[in-house]
């Protein structure tokens, strides 16, 4: 098991190490970062001047490993924009957005499992192709699309909920949520609804698959021989069992959700890092897009390893496999 | 060998005119249809038919384990004197791995992959019976003693994984046991497993039945596992019962040309050498099958009148075919 | 040869070797899916013939009239010879015929950028499933490391690097979608691969060429038209969200997802037809390509055949 663990973490780092090739030399060698750093009036005596003060004339070898030494210190430069350590702007808007994300998830998983073991178990049943025909529809919907006209629906036409920010916060710890104030949750529902719309959908297809394959299963016949009530059979026999195609699609959805979050952010003015990107993007500050690739596929990384140790917890067999 | 009790006493299983159809696109298929079956307490039943000759459905039709687009349109299921069909689901869950239990055949799908095998033990005991974890874990203990499980209290803290074939369908029989069913519907137990562990389950079956007095149905394609274990043997056919019988008489004076081809296609020693029979053509397919007899296409003896499904001919008390032009009739 | 292919005919080849007429038998079954063939033949005719059914060249600016800007839905313009079914927006653009043009440039990315993304996934696919070992081993990482990647922040980095443009913005969504084509390419094609007669045929030494082209690419085919199928319906999404951002198609090429983003300030006055109706144009779309691609993967999928 720690074996396990220790591998993973090892490719862990060397994936998070290839990318740093990749995105390194992807965005910081393709176009000149000097343009952005002295005005357009400079002499090239000058210009030459601050290549050389940020080191951008020396080779591209030393310049990453440079740029690797400070990474691994937590340094991934400063934003042109404010002046600001491009981490420390990161994390700060990570908790806005891991709220949102963690709160559209929740609420997918909560519609969608239900929905989609009642749609696996009677597949033939009228209610069961309506609730299919409304997850395909579901994922149709373009999320910023849904986000606006959310928006148009509950805050233009009927005013019952904000259409920006995060609303009141409370301070836990050093993060700030907006889940624990009535103002907050206000703001919440609409980004993180529109966010888990398209993954409650996913999340009912995968659980009616799941289900209608395990129902199918000679398990589950054998334990209706048992003369166990069909409750036990759905919480333990059946939930069980589906949960783990379940924790795969949800682990990995998180992390799309995640990036999609841009989008959701955008939309509802959440300011969150996904927003904080698209800025960052647009406004060409390139060290914190550089500060979000990377520390976006840490966590996504994490996020896989989080999952396997999950599965092995639910899938006693997945443990087998590990120790071998 | 003791014969089995005859059926003369009151029988604890009756079966009669079951009807069990699929329905798909392609219209009704009669997986079963028309069984009748007796079963004495504590006798032992070989039911023998190919694969889709209805041996499995007739199993799960007993306990009520039919599936849409499976329904069973027609019959009589009584145990014990109580009519099955006329149960409610409530009814029929109690009766369940309590007075009827089943193992099936794949002993590597029966056991739920992600629970411990003494939760699936356990909870088949107190979904019947109110008594503590404690006490139906004990039971558990006793009964996979009993099937010959070496260190019990070990298995019970395995995952089904972790044991091999053989282990895991002595873990499925001992839960058949658990509550000492009075009826066992056993479908192929001994398919999957190899040779040598095939012999050793069929010997232990046989003796626990005996011993605890537990009445059993042995589902199986194949003849030879049936003729050391079963008291008396039902050939079925297409969805039909075509000969019932003691097992010695059905295997050695086969009245249905089915039975006999059967019986011909089982290597013995005195066939070493010689090409083995072999019935020829195919098993119908069920959703084609009209009126008459199912089997006439593929018999040798087939006649015109064959075109019109044969009546239940009685041989004695305990012989029972459906043949018009039986194998061993009175000419011999 | 033929008497060998229908005896030892398993489902996966007996698919392959289905009429066509059968495959199409068994979709018109399905009114969902037909439904849905409707919408997409309903869309995309009219938007490719735009410039000849669309009331108003909405891009050239002499046709615009600046005082019809706003106006809402069936609407005439100042001069009364045309009527605003969906309205006009900021700019006096007609709706329906932005919505027209702007469903073509949705469509003529998604289509290059499946092509593009079917085209390399598939080659990158069978070279891995024909040379496996270490070919294999490099090759499927790499679709390993991609697919662990979210595919929006793919294409946000990789067009903050390219910049905006119709050809970046395909070249970033046929980077981020070759993986899941070479992946299904790759594992239809091993199945195949490992049969006895590609066996006998690599024995026999005939060009790899041959075998790939011959025996491996036809096995591959059903799998990748419902991935290259639900695929498009995620380019339109991509794109459109894209463009949304602000970092997709150029402002001079506006596509279904740039429109919805000018109508958003206007949504909030209450001007809803803006960007409600190219939104509702972009649904439709992706709904009838899902519809149809739901059902052709439950009818060329061998699992579902019976």
């Amino acid at each position: 098991m720690s074996t396990f663990v220790i591998n993973r973490l090892l490719q862990a780092f060397l994936v998070l190490l290839v990318m740093s090739v990749l995105v390194f030399v992807g965005i910081y060698l393709v176009g000149d970062p000097i343009s952005m750093l002295v005005s357009p009036e400079a002499t090239d005596l000058e210009r030459d001047a601050v290549r050389e003060s940020f080191g951008l004339d020396r080779p591209i070898f030393v310049q990453y490993v440079t740029f690797l030494g400070s990474a691994l210190q937590g340094d991934f430069g400063r934003s042109f924009l404010t002046g600001e350590p491009a981490l420390q702007l990161i994390l700060e808007r990570m908790p806005a957005t891991v709220e949102l994300v963690g709160f559209a998830m929740f609420f997918s998983v909560v519609i969608g499992v239900p929905l989609g073991i009642i749609a696996g178990l009677r597949p033939e049943a009228t209610y069961s192709k309506v609730i299919m025909t409304g997850s395909i529809f579901g994922f149709s919907l373009p999320t910023f699309w849904v986000g606006m006209v959310l928006i148009m629906l509950f805050a233009v036409q009927l005013g019952i909920l904000p259409t920006s920010g995060r609303g009141e916060t409370v301070q836990v710890g050093a993060i700030e949520l907006s889940i624990l104030t009535l103002d907050g949750l206000r703001h919440l529902i609409l980004p993180a609804l529109t966010l888990g719309l398209t993954k409650a959908s996913l999340i009912i297809r995968v659980t009616r698959a799941a289900t209608r394959e395990i129902q199918a299963m000679d398990y589950i016949k054998f334990a209706r021989a048992k003369g166990l009530s069909s409750s036990r059979i759905l919480r333990v026999h059946l939930l069980k069992n589906v949960l783990i195609p379940i924790i795969t699609v949800a682990g990995l959805e998180f992390g799309q959700a995640l990036a999609f979050a841009v989008v959701t952010e955008t939309v509802f003015s959440w300011p969150g890092m996904g927003k904080l990107l698209i800025d960052s993007i647009l406004t060409l500050d390139r060290p914190v897009v550089v500060a979000y690739v990377l520390i976006m596929v840490l966590f996504l990384v994490l996020l896989n390893l989080v999952i396997d140790l999950l599965y092995m917890v639910i899938d006693p067999s997945s443990r087998e496999k590990v120790r071998d | 060998m003791t014969p089995g009790q005859t059926t003369t006493s009151a029988p604890l299983l009756r079966v009669q005119n079951l009807k069990t159809h699929f329905h798909t696109r392609q219209g009704a298929v009669k997986a079963v249809d028309g069984v009748d079956l007796e079963l004495a307490p504590g006798e032992i039943l070989g039911l023998v038919g190919e694969s889709g000759s209805g041996k499995s459905i007739t199993g799960f039709s007993i306990l009520g384990l039919i599936d849409p687009p499976g329904r069973i349109v027609d019959g009589n299921i009584e145990f014990d004197g109580r009519d099955l069909l006329a149960m409610k689901e409530r009814e029929l869950r109690s009766l369940r791995g309590n007075d009827i239990a089943v193992v099936f055949q794949d002993p590597s799908m029966t056991l739920n992959p992600v629970l411990r095998v003494d939760t699936q033990m356990i909870e088949a005991v107190r979904a019947h019976e109110k008594v503590s974890i404690e006490a139906a874990r004990q039971r558990a203990r006793d009964v996979l003693v009993k099937v010959g499980i070496p260190s019990p209290d070990e298995r019970l803290r395995c995952y089904p994984f972790e044991l091999s074939g053989g282990m895991r369908q002595r873990i499925a029989i001992a839960i058949a046991l658990l509550n000492r069913p009075r009826l066992i519907i056993a479908d192929e137990p001994t398919t999957a497993l190899d040779v040598s562990i095939q012999g050793q389950i069929i010997h232990e079956v046989r003796s626990l039945c005996r011993e605890t007095g537990t009445a059993l149905i042995w589902v199986t394609h194949d003849l030879a596992v049936i003729a050391g274990l079963a008291d008396r043997i039902a050939v079925m056919y297409a969805g039909r019962i075509v000969e019932t019988g003691e097992t010695d008489e059905v295997i050695h004076r086969p009245m249905h040309p089915y039975t006999r081809g059967l019986i011909e296609s089982v290597p013995s020693g005195s066939t070493r050498g010689a090409r083995l029979h072999q019935i020829e053509g195919m098993t119908p397919s069920l959703p084609e099958l009209g009126e008459g007899c199912a089997f006439r296409d593929r018999c040798h003896r087939a006649t015109d009148q064959c075109r019109v499904t044969p009546d239940v001919t009685l041989l004695g008390d305990t012989r029972e075919f459906r043949c018009w032009h039986p194998e061993t009739g009175g000419e011999q | 040869m033929t008497v060998q292919s229908t005896s030892a005919a398993k489902p996966a080849r007996a698919r392959v070797d289905t009429p066509f007429r059968r495959i199409t038998r068994q979709f018109f079954e399905n009114r969902l899916a037909v439904l849905g063939l409707i919408i997409l033949i309903v869309l995309t005719v009219p938007a490719f013939l735009a410039q000849w059914v669309a009331p108003q060249n909405p891009y050239d600016i002499g046709t615009l009239d600046i005082f019809d800007s706003q106006l809402p839905p069936l609407s005439k313009s100042s001069t009364g010879d045309i009527t605003y079914w969906l309205g006009t927006d900021g700019q006096a653009r007609d709706v329906l015929s932005a919505i027209l043009y702007g469903m073509r440039t949705s469509l003529i990315v998604a289509f290059s950028a499946v092509a593009g993304a079917l085209f390399i996934g598939t080659a990158v696919g069978l070279i891995a499933a024909y040379f496996g070992g270490a070919v294999d081993a490099i090759l499927m990482r790499m679709v390993d490391i991609q697919l662990s990647f979210p595919a929006i922040l793919v294409a946000l980095v990789l067009l903050s690097v390219l910049g905006q443009g119709i050809d970046k913005v395909i070249i970033a969504l046929i980077i981020v979608q070759w993986a899941y084509f070479a992946r299904t390419a790759r594992s239809s094609a091993i199945v195949e691969r490992n049969r006895e007669y590609v066996l006998a045929a690599r024995s026999l030494s005939l060009g790899s060429r041959r075998i790939i082209f011959r025996h491996m690419l036809p096995n591959t085919m059903p799998p990748l038209i419902v991935i290259a199928t639900i695929d498009l319906a995620h380019a339109i999404t991509a794109e459109a969200t894209l463009s949304f951002l602000g970092i997709g198609v150029p402002v001079t090429e506006p596509s279904l997802g740039m429109l919805i983003a000018n109508g958003f300030e206007f949504m909030m006055s209450g001007e809803y037809w803006i960007s409600f109706f190219p939104g509702i144009a972009l649904t439709l779309i992706v709904l009838g390509i899902n519809l149809v691609g739901d059902h052709l993967r439950d009818i060329l999928n061998p699992r579902n055949a019976q």
